[in-house]
């Protein structure tokens, strides 16, 4: 985003594609029925649900039926973990590096929560030694959001199948869809989560797609609609949007992948060449294009934060409590950094609108403002 | 100037920041995270930091959630507890404006390049001779130069207390007047980490085990016994598990190390002097002074008594009610203007 400032933040919220809201104004206007009604209006409705249901199945490499609209990502990841475990008991696991979407709900359900290695990929051997016969479900993010660590889902799968080839296995691919070719990871797992926003679709609405076979007890019962798996109204315009913007990204994705990564190795390359006492949090081999993500010693993100945006940078650390005060990383923490490290992270995320001039310009704002910083706190 | 302004979101803190705009400021909201457990009033709550938000929102300036939730944990929660286990009574809501909601808040304000940082208590600052002193505030029964009296000078330098010169009254006025969510919004209290459900007991229950300790008389006769030792403060008279029906019975010591509890009549809680550790000066020491023992307490004239170790010695004029070894003791000029002095009770020698 050029101009006045530079967003590097889409792994919080990427700016919708405009083809998005053009897709979506018109059942916000004058398309504005229930699909689930029985006249014309509902028909218009009901068949632009259909066609982004079609979008969304093609890019995913799923049938159709296997695409349940949801709220958003985080209803996606309960769903998956919640219903599983309410539709056939049993334990849930998960990784520590998860985020709260599915974290919170293993815990809730009295799961277990397997350990990371360093750079936040789940433990394998330890995976193993946690999934038995009484494992319905096993819950691995694709792409970590924080720190953008690629989990190699093939092998993940591997293990799963191996430990108990009847517990259904779930991705949270929300930070995902944008690197991955989702192709790819589906064959591999049951469930799967996108949300929206993260690619260029509007907030409120995200995707469950679930292998048909694969039984769960609904979060939200009601009118039965998405074939008895998520109760409500559908959200035809947000529906609309999310494919339209999904179709555009996995279109672009393999250009996309080169322009950005060659933008983010600029990035860091940069600002570790300028800086001293800067570590990248994870190698660069393992995870997404977009994360730039980096631990600076001697800082605290939170003055950092502050002086970025004061410099028409927009940037994140960890996630934000309730009442908006940010809290130490519980991904950083599981990858075991310490936390003269962990105080000083700060994550870059790219993405569609990311130009050289926002690199230019974050390089310059995040060395002067972690020099102020360090210059005050020596 | 450029002024972050701590926002708790009480009625306060909000008119703060109001004024600050209305003198012309660059004025950015900051609401601190402290406390991180369970809370039922002061200034961590969510529904509160939504209040700041909203006034900032309101008002047209940027709000900010700094969490400062270790640094309080280190400097307010754990000295609270080790007080607590060694039978001081301590102030920790002193010790939380000491090293959060100035000293931490300005260092922050520093490395973002605030020339000043503010809050909503009601104090002044005046200058008597190229030395800043904390003042009492505008409204005598909101006076919050007590729980401020410690800032050092380089603080005070760039401390703004914008509503000091108000009265409380005045402040809602204008909170009601700028149409502010926080207008009607009560004054809170109490330590905001202790909540009405589990009380002290329960807090300090969590983190330390509790001594069981002798109740005797004053001359060292047995009569009692309590279960927490811990829990015991001078002056205290209920929950002793004495026998009713006799004369009312204070304590008048309590002795974490020997556990126990020394008891008297009324009249034995009182003394000539009062002894005080820390005592810093804003300016060169004075002799006759008036000092201040609780946050809303009465000022009684004393004399600063000769000496130069680390515990000085006030002499009422007056005999005076006993103060708690932890509390903190504050000295103001003879009009009970400005500060003088500070520092914290100890046991006496």
């Amino acid at each position: 985003m050029s101009g006045e400032l530079t967003y590097l933040d889409h792994a919080a919220s990427t700016p919708m594609r405009r083809e998005a809201i053009d897709a979506m104004l018109p059942f916000l206007d004058q398309q504005f029925a229930n699909p689930n009604g029985s006249h014309r209006f509902a028909r218009q409705a009901r068949a632009a649900l259909d066609d982004a249901r079609e979008v969304v199945a093609d890019v995913v490499g799923c049938r159709p039926g296997e695409v349940v609209f949801t709220g958003g990502g985080t209803e996606a990841d309960n769903t998956a973990v919640l219903g599983v475990v309410a539709h056939r008991g049993g334990v849930a696991v998960c990784s520590a590096a998860e985020h709260h979407a599915v974290l919170h709900a293993v815990e809730q359900a009295k799961g277990i929560v397997v350990g990371v290695d360093a750079d936040g990929h789940i433990d394998l051997a330890a995976l193993a030694a946690s999934v038995d016969e009484h494992t319905t479900i096993v819950s691995v993010m694709a792409v970590n959001n924080e720190v953008g660590t690629i989990t190699d889902v093939a092998a993940l799968a591997d293990v799963v199948r191996r430990a108990n080839p009847a517990a259904a296995l779930h991705t949270d691919a929300v930070q995902g869809a944008c690197w991955l070719d989702l192709r790819t990871v589906w064959p591999h797992v049951d469930l799967m989560a996108l949300s929206a926003h993260k690619f260029g679709g509007p907030k409120g609405i995200g995707v469950l797609v679930v292998r048909q076979g694969t039984e769960f007890h609904p979060l939200l019962v009601g009118g039965g609609q998405e074939r008895d798996r998520r109760s409500g109204t559908q959200n035809v315009a947000g529906a609309v949007a999310m494919a339209t913007a999904l179709r555009l990204t996995d279109a672009e994705r393999d250009h996309e992948l080169v322009r950005i990564a060659a933008l983010r190795d600029r990035l860091v390359d940069s600002l570790v060449a300028a800086l001293p006492d800067v570590r990248e949090t994870v190698d660069r081999g393992r995870k997404v294009a977009g994360s730039a993500h980096l631990c600076i010693a001697g800082i605290e993100n939170e003055a950092l934060l502050f002086l970025l945006d004061e410099g028409g940078v927009c940037a994140s650390a960890a996630s934000a409590c309730a009442a908006g005060a940010m809290e130490p990383s519980h991904v950083l923490a599981a990858m075991g950094v310490e936390r003269q490290w962990s105080n000083g992270a700060v994550r870059l995320s790219l993405g569609h609108t990311t130009t050289d001039v926002d690199v230019d310009r974050a390089v310059e704002v995040v060395t002067s403002a972690v020099r102020r910083i360090r210059e005050f706190q020596r | 100037m450029k002024v972050l302004c701590a926002m708790s979101g009480g009625v306060d803190s909000s008119v703060a920041a109001l004024e600050l705009l209305r003198d012309g400021h660059e004025v950015v909201g900051v609401t601190m995270r402290l406390w991180g457990g369970d809370s039922d009033t002061g200034c961590c709550s969510v529904a509160d930091v939504d209040d700041a938000r909203r006034v900032a929102q309101q008002i047209g300036i940027d709000h900010l959630v700094f969490n400062f939730t270790d640094d309080f944990d280190t400097h307010v929660v754990d000295p609270y507890v080790r007080a607590h286990a060694d039978g001081i009574t301590p102030n920790p809501c002193i010790e939380c404006n000491r090293h959060l909601k100035f000293h931490r808040l300005s260092e922050r304000a520093d490395v973002l390049g605030f020339d000043a940082i503010a809050t909503g208590h009601h104090a002044r600052i005046v200058t008597v001779g190229g030395v800043h002193h904390v003042a009492r505030g505008a409204d005598a029964l909101k006076d919050q130069s007590y729980v401020v009296h410690m800032l050092p000078q380089h603080e005070l330098a760039r401390t703004l207390f914008p509503v000091g010169h108000l009265t409380k009254a005045q402040v809602r006025e204008r909170a009601v007047e700028a149409g502010l969510r926080t207008a009607t919004k009560p004054d809170s209290q109490d330590v905001c980490f202790i909540t009405h459900t589990g009380g002290r007991e329960q807090f300090l229950g969590a983190r330390i085990p509790f001594r069981s300790a002798a109740v005797v008389d004053a001359d060292g006769a047995p009569i009692g016994e309590v279960p927490s030792v811990e829990l015991v403060t001078i002056g205290q008279r209920r929950g002793l598990g004495l026998p009713g029906g006799g004369p009312k019975q204070y304590v008048l010591d309590v002795d974490t190390i020997t556990r126990t509890v020394v008891v008297g009549a009324d009249a034995d809680l009182f003394d000539d002097e009062v002894h005080v550790v820390d005592l810093h000066w804003a300016g060169v020491p004075e002799t006759d002074v008036l000092v201040q023992c609780s946050a809303h307490g009465a000022t009684h004239p004393a004399t600063v008594m000769p000496g130069n170790g680390v515990v000085s010695t006030l002499r009422w004029h007056q005999r005076q009610r006993r103060v708690a070894p932890g509390q903190t003791v504050v000295l103001y000029d003879a009009s009970d203007a400005r500060v003088l002095a500070g520092g914290i009770a100890t046991r006496r020698r």
